[in-house]
């Protein structure tokens, strides 16, 4: 049915359309910096010696091994010790400090007795952003600073899981979880609203320049047009994505815990389904200018109805019900769960699949808009 | 193909918002024929052409060309059709060549780069292949679109006024492939607003508001249309002018160098219009054939004051219509075959 030389025909016609659309080329790889940009400015870019006080209701050769590694780490200047729970608490909630870190009474023995003592840690969540690179480091600063007592321990408690258990209270801020997203989240508007809006001209360009009566005399199907015209900007919006992680990682310290692959395939479903949402608005807009305010239409609940700017299961059910039916709905939970949370491809399955259900109705929606003719 | 016929279609209309652009139109294009296709602005040639490509979906109407029905297989004649649009419709962001190629793997075709290779030698553009198609002049431009549309051989052409802004020269190497064309047995449909490519048709069709008004061989159209005609000189030609206008009587005026030539289907009010000119220094009027050229003139004007009207007898011009059962017409088709 569909012939692999022409869409191969098509593909490569857009790829130089678009080297020579400077202008548009230059957006596409511009907005994801500027919005990032901007975005640092409400963001608290360096979440470096963060106040911290600390409780100690035991003490010992572990328990400085622990403070001493925190310092070290450079998330963590102590600033205050303590001797009760209240005077941690309204340490914390004045802001005076970001964390309280809580050291149980018989710490030490349970440790060495194998028992999985609780470390407990209260994290002013209220920024989360600056909260989740240092709540993400303690497990690791935990395990690095006990790692010489560890030695000792007898093998059967060693490997598998820590010999202690770190608990995190992230306080002010219930939802702490789907704030953390604010970096990640923006990878999703940015792949939204630029790829949604480049392809969404696709075919109204054709039909303004005219030059689409020469493109429908041709033998062309739609099948052809449709996958030649939206695969060139993959290219594009894992660039964008690149660029988002990057700096993710370098000026926000944003980890990303989990695996790649799993987040590789969602994320490439995802730029099609965009992709294809831009060209199904391209069937339907008779004007570029139409095209555009289609756009923005999709645009407005990508940004208030997917869990970008409110929490998800705070909102009601009719809304619940159109971010259900919006592919970064889903996108974001996967990155959040990917990036955050470190999950794998069983734990994304559920949000990956309503991606592909909606791509395929949006590509058939757009073959069945298609019109072969002027009409 | 039955009865040979490339195009073989009847009934077409195409209505746009409630208006009928093109109503009940009926056209038999034998193969190897060169069809002209005159009208004035707006009567609805490019219409016409577009849905007998394809292009656009007829309201009514049936027919088949090159043996495939206009409705539903339009894919199949799209493969074997060369259009060239009346608009440059090629991209012009995208170079000369770039724009031969995509054409060329649109169609599928083998030895593409030999394709566009020889495409551009007989364009005479290989040195300027690399520069883009919206950077041409006009002329250039149908010319690259020309080559285009040819680049996969088709058997037959529909060209909408694809000589507008060519140079003299251009042209009449472009009419000169056409007839090569044609004799190898390219159908071309081809419209049109120049004379002097209106004669080197076998067969025009002429359409007015829609309608098709004359459907005749190219040679028969001046006596179809009936009228009488005189070159007039003078010493004094825009006096000349003046004194017939004020006489009337006549249906064609028209300026051709240094004479003026007077047409009218009604001889012997063209006689008084023109014992009016009595007493001009100079004067000299001869009888002459009307020619295409006052043909058109005189159908245009017609047309003008649109056909609905009546005031024209349109009903006698259609006698010369092209039938594919008619005998006369049969030897004709035969003749171009
Ligand atoms: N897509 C369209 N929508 C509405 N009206 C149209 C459309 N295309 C053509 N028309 C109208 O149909 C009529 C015939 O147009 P068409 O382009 O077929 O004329 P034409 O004979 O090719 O004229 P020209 O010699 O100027 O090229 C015109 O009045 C035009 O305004
Ligand atoms: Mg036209």
């Amino acid at each position: 049915m569909i012939s692999l030389s022409r869409v191969l025909a098509v593909f490569m016609k857009e790829l130089v359309q678009m080297r020579r659309d400077r202008p548009t080329f230059a957006i596409m790889i511009l907005v994801p910096i500027m919005q990032l940009t901007l975005f640092g400015f409400a963001i608290d870019t360096d979440p470096r010696n963060l106040p911290t006080a600390v409780e100690l209701r035991d003490d010992g050769p572990l328990t400085r091994s622990l403070l001493a590694s925190m310092r070290q780490s450079g998330y963590f200047k102590i600033v205050a010790q303590v001797s009760t729970d209240e005077e941690g608490e309204s340490l914390l909630r004045s802001g005076a400090v970001s964390f309280l870190i809580v050291i149980p009474e018989n710490f030490e023995k349970e440790f060495v007795r194998g028992e999985r003592p609780q470390l407990l840690i209260a994290a002013d969540a209220s920024d989360p952003v600056a909260a989740a690179g240092p709540v993400a480091a303690v497990n690791e600063i935990a395990r690095r600073a006990f790692a010489p007592e560890l030695e000792r321990l007898p093998k059967t408690l060693r490997g598998g899981a820590p010999p202690f258990e770190a608990v995190i209270h992230r306080q002010y801020n219930p939802a702490g979880e789907t704030s953390m997203n604010i970096v990640p989240g923006l990878l999703g508007i940015i792949l939204t609203m630029t790829l949604i809006m480049v392809t969404s001209i696709a075919l109204t360009r054709e039909v303004e320049r005219g030059t689409i009566e020469a493109l429908l005399s041709t033998p062309v199907r739609a099948g052809e047009i449709m996958i030649g015209k939206t695969t060139p900007y993959i290219l594009i919006g894992v660039v964008q994505t690149a660029i988002v992680l990057v700096a993710a990682r370098l000026v926000f310290s944003v980890p990303f815990m989990g695996d790649p692959a799993p987040f590789l395939l969602a994320l490439l479903l995802f730029i099609f389904t965009n992709l294809m949402l831009g060209y199904l608005i391209s069937t339907l807009a008779r004007t570029q200018m139409q095209a555009m305010q289609m756009t923005f239409f999709i645009f407005l609940p990508s940004i208030l109805l997917s869990g970008f700017m409110f929490p998800f299961a705070a909102m009601p059910k009719w809304a619940q019900a159109i971010g259900e039916a919006l592919p970064i709905t889903h996108f974001l939970r996967v990155v959040r769960e990917v990036m955050l949370k470190g999950a794998g491809f069983a734990e994304i399955r559920d949000d990956v699949w309503p991606i592909g259900i909606i791509l395929t109705v949006l590509a058939f929606a757009a073959l069945a808009r298609f019109r072969r003719t002027l009409d | 193909m039955k009865n040979g016929l490339v195009i073989d279609v009847s009934g077409l209309t195409k209505k746009f918002g409630g208006r009928t652009v093109v109503n009940n139109f009926d056209l038999a294009v034998p193969r190897g024929a060169i069809y002209g296709f005159l009208g004035p602005n707006g009567s609805g040639k490019t219409t016409t052409i577009r849905m007998v490509c394809g292009l656009l979906k007829p309201d009514d109407g049936a027919g088949k060309v090159l043996g495939f029905d206009v409705r539903t297989e339009a894919s199949a004649i799209k493969e074997r059709v060369g259009y060239m649009t009346q608009r440059f419709s090629l991209y012009e962001d995208l170079s000369i060549r770039e724009n031969l190629e995509f054409i060329a793997r649109l169609y599928s075709l083998d030895h593409l780069r030999d394709r566009v290779e020889a495409s551009l030698k007989s364009l005479g553009l290989t040195d300027r292949a690399k520069q883009l198609a919206g950077k041409l002049s006009g002329g250039w431009k149908q010319r690259l679109a020309l080559a285009a549309c040819m680049i996969h051989e088709p058997e037959l052409l529909l060209l909408d006024e694809p000589t507008a802004g060519v140079d003299p020269k251009a042209r009449r190497d472009f009419w000169d492939a056409i007839r090569d064309y044609s004799a190898e047995g390219v159908t071309t449909l081809v419209s049109t607003h120049y004379m002097d490519e209106a004669v080197q048709c076998d067969r025009i069709a002429f359409i007015a508001y829609g309608e098709k008004l004359i459907d005749a061989p190219t040679a028969d159209i001046p006596d179809l249309v009936g009228l009488s005609a005189w070159r007039i000189e003078a010493g004094d030609l825009d006096a000349a002018t003046k004194r017939l206008k004020t006489a009337g009587g006549y249906d064609v005026l028209a300026r051709f160098g240094a004479a003026i030539h007077l047409a009218g289907r009604d001889g012997a009010a063209l006689k008084r219009a023109l014992d009016t000119l009595e007493g001009l220094d100079r004067l000299s009027a001869t009888p002459i054939a009307a020619g295409l050229e006052e043909a058109f003139i005189y159908l245009m004007a017609g047309a003008a004051d649109n056909f609905a009207a009546d005031n024209f007898a349109a009903g006698d011009l259609k006698t010369g219509n092209f039938t594919p059962g008619d005998p006369a017409n049969a030897a004709q088709a035969r003749g171009v075959t």
